[in-house]
């Protein structure tokens, strides 16, 4: 099991009290394995993705435990951590473009980083070349300033660096949404390719366009409102899924081939609930079309119902 | 006669120190839109496809060329003229959040709609005026009204815009990206209100750069590419039997909900570089009625 992560509390503190960004997160990864992580903006895909990797000021590790490869994780030990990141768990940020220190070369950044961790530039740059060619980019960036290569260029600069220790773990954060429909294609096959070469163990790659990760993922994780909605694999949850809100997501999700004039689609009614004081029940239920007076009042456990299928729902708990 | 036309329209930025530098953002671009038909406008970054949004609403002078609304150039208006005409044609923008002033609540943009065209429309009148219009795009009067732009959703904030452009007697809008900040959950019911405007008879420029939308919504669609129409005609020819390789690169990217992208080599040329840059000698051919391609000249 590549990362286990156990009944993960990450709130952020705010003056009015806490906000339930993560509020009790329990799943697992598998040697290998791209996991997809789905939700509408503020459901806490990202709070999720980056408490692993850096607790920023605000954040808060309340609860929880996380394993990297057997061993803990200290999360909440800025210090500790430093020992694991890059190394073993590394991320590609949401925002590749502004991730790059616009004073320095591409190859002074790479040269810096890698001392910080310990390694020299030489040792490792042929491998970097390598790499670089791989994405398509010749060695020449590393003589460039980040603002001399385009948005494409760029992000697949940082893919490549931050694979460059063959992190057991890679977080990748919505890194095509604001790219072009053929750059992102280019992006997300290389992704693929990454974890192909064994350049990753497995990836955690958070978006909000679900037919992104139908193209990478192996399984797909949906989350909704700070808790867990359902895991399965990525098939399962495009054709069968057994959480209302997944089936309301899929079925409201437009395709090239489907026409308003032919097939009027609609959308979910409602808002999600407020993460500074949410409801106790399931924090869906308020949208549910299924919701009873149960959903209300207890949160639903996230259960197995089938192999590799989880659902936090109280129609299928029962 | 069509609502509005698009005749050889050109945009050419002045870049770089002093405006040294051309760069060709629009390129003889001519299309037009029909009363109650939508037509999707459907480019990558940078191919001129808000521009020409711009252009039409006089947010941004054409260089060369003309636009028509209804027969008249919007070029030359002027003062009440063009007061008349924004009382026809409005926009809506991609950022609900930034459209509105945090400071105010989000209902003052009724308000400012009344101060400029409906002054003299007594209260409770406008009430009912602008109760119509909300209940048009689908929003409760009482759970929007007096509340400040961070307490509603990016949905409810881009009905309201769109409520608001209902207000006055509009034809023609412009929706650019009206979606794209919207989360999967809730933008396909603002979507579907495109489609209840077009019933009513507007005539609706579609600006996006995510082609499933298009498909879903659009009449017509034209496809657009570094600043020049590559490829235009109904919306079903376009999809079903895309002519130009610019328009089939970009079919074969759109990630499937049901199937994998086909297995090809991951190709960073695949981009761009693959299919040749339309040059100068290039026409514009009709295939059949209602489908037009970009041809290299013989």
């Amino acid at each position: 099991m590549a990362l286990s992560v156990d009944d993960l509390r990450v709130y952020y503190r705010t003056l009015k009290g806490d906000v339930r960004a993560v509020d009790g997160v329990t799943f697992d990864i598998a040697d290998g394995e791209i996991m997809g992580l789905a939700g509408e903006s503020g459901c806490g895909k990202s709070s999720l993705g980056n408490s692993l990797v850096y607790l920023t000021g605000r954040m808060r590790l309340v609860g929880g435990r996380v394993e990297l490869d057997g061993r803990e994780l200290p999360v909440a030990d800025f210090r500790a951590m430093n020992e694991h990141r890059f190394r073993d768990i590394s991320v590609i940020p949401q925002y590749a473009m502004s991730a790059l220190n616009p004073t320095r070369r591409i190859g002074g950044i790479i040269g810096d980083l890698l001392r910080s961790r310990g390694y020299r530039m030489d040792e490792i740059k042929s491998e970097l070349i390598r790499r670089l060619e791989l994405v398509g980019l010749d060695r020449g960036v590393l003589d460039l300033f980040p603002i001399e290569l385009s948005g494409g260029m760029k992000q697949r600069t940082v893919m490549v660096i931050s694979t460059l220790l063959d992190p057991s773990l890679l977080i990748a954060d919505e890194i095509t949404s604001a790219l072009d429909v053929s750059t992102q294609k280019a992006v997300a096959k290389m992704l693929v390719e990454f974890r192909e070469r064994e350049f990753v163990k497995s990836m955690i790659v958070i978006t909000h366009d679900i037919s992104i990760l139908v193209q990478v993922a192996d399984t797909i994780m949906v989350m909704y409102a700070g808790h867990l909605a359902e895991k399965a694999s990525a098939q399962t949850i495009i054709e069968s899924p057994r959480h209302p809100y997944t089936k309301l997501l899929i079925s409201s999700l437009p395709e090239v081939g489907v026409r308003y004039t032919e097939r009027k689609l609609v959308g979910i009614p409602g808002i999600p609930p407020q993460l500074l004081d949410p409801p106790k029940g399931c924090r869906f239920a308020d949208r549910c079309p299924l919701a009873r007076a149960q959903c209300r009042e207890e949160c639903p456990p996230f259960v197995q119902v089938a192999e590799g299928h989880q659902v936090a729902c109280w129609q299928e708990a029962a | 006669m069509s609502l509005v036309e698009f005749d050889n329209c050109c945009k050419i930025y002045k870049v770089g120190a002093f405006g040294s530098k051309r760069l060709t953002a629009v390129r003889d671009v001519s299309f037009d839109i029909g009363a109650g038909e939508v037509v999707s406008l459907i480019g990558e970054s940078g191919s001129g496809k808000s521009t020409i949004g711009r252009m039409i609403l006089r947010l941004s002078p054409v260089t060369s060329g003309q636009i028509r609304f209804k027969g008249t150039d919007v070029a030359p208006l002027k003062g009440d003229a063009l007061k008349e005409y924004y009382r026809h044609a409005q926009a809506v923008f991609q950022d609900p959040f930034s459209s509105y002033n945090p400071i105010y609540r989000a209902d003052r943009v009724f308000k400012l709609v009344k101060d400029a065209y409906f002054r003299g429309v007594p209260r409770d009148e406008w009430q009912r005026k602008l109760e119509t219009s909300l209940e048009a795009v689908s929003l409760d009067p009482s759970q929007v009204l007096h509340k400040f732009p961070h307490q509603l959703s990016g949905g409810q904030l881009q009905r309201l815009l769109v409520a608001r452009a209902l207000l006055l007697d509009i034809e023609f809008l412009v929706a650019d990206e009206i979606i794209s900040m919207l989360d999967a959950s809730t933008r396909i019911d603002v979507l579907n209100l495109l489609g209840d405007l077009k019933a009513r008879g507007l005539g609706i420029l579609f600006i996006t750069h995510d082609l499933s939308l298009g498909n879903y919504i659009s009449d017509r669609t034209v496809i657009l590419r570094k600043g020049v129409i590559v490829e235009m005609g109904a919306t079903e020819k376009v999809f079903g039997d895309p002519q130009h390789p610019y328009t089939q690169m970009l079919l074969a990217s759109v990630p499937h909900l049901h199937h994998r992208w086909e297995d090809t080599e991951a190709s960073w040329q695949a981009g761009d570089d693959a299919v040749e840059v339309d040059s100068h000698e290039s026409t514009l051919v009709t295939l059949e009625p209602d489908h037009i391609v970009r041809r290299e000249a013989a």
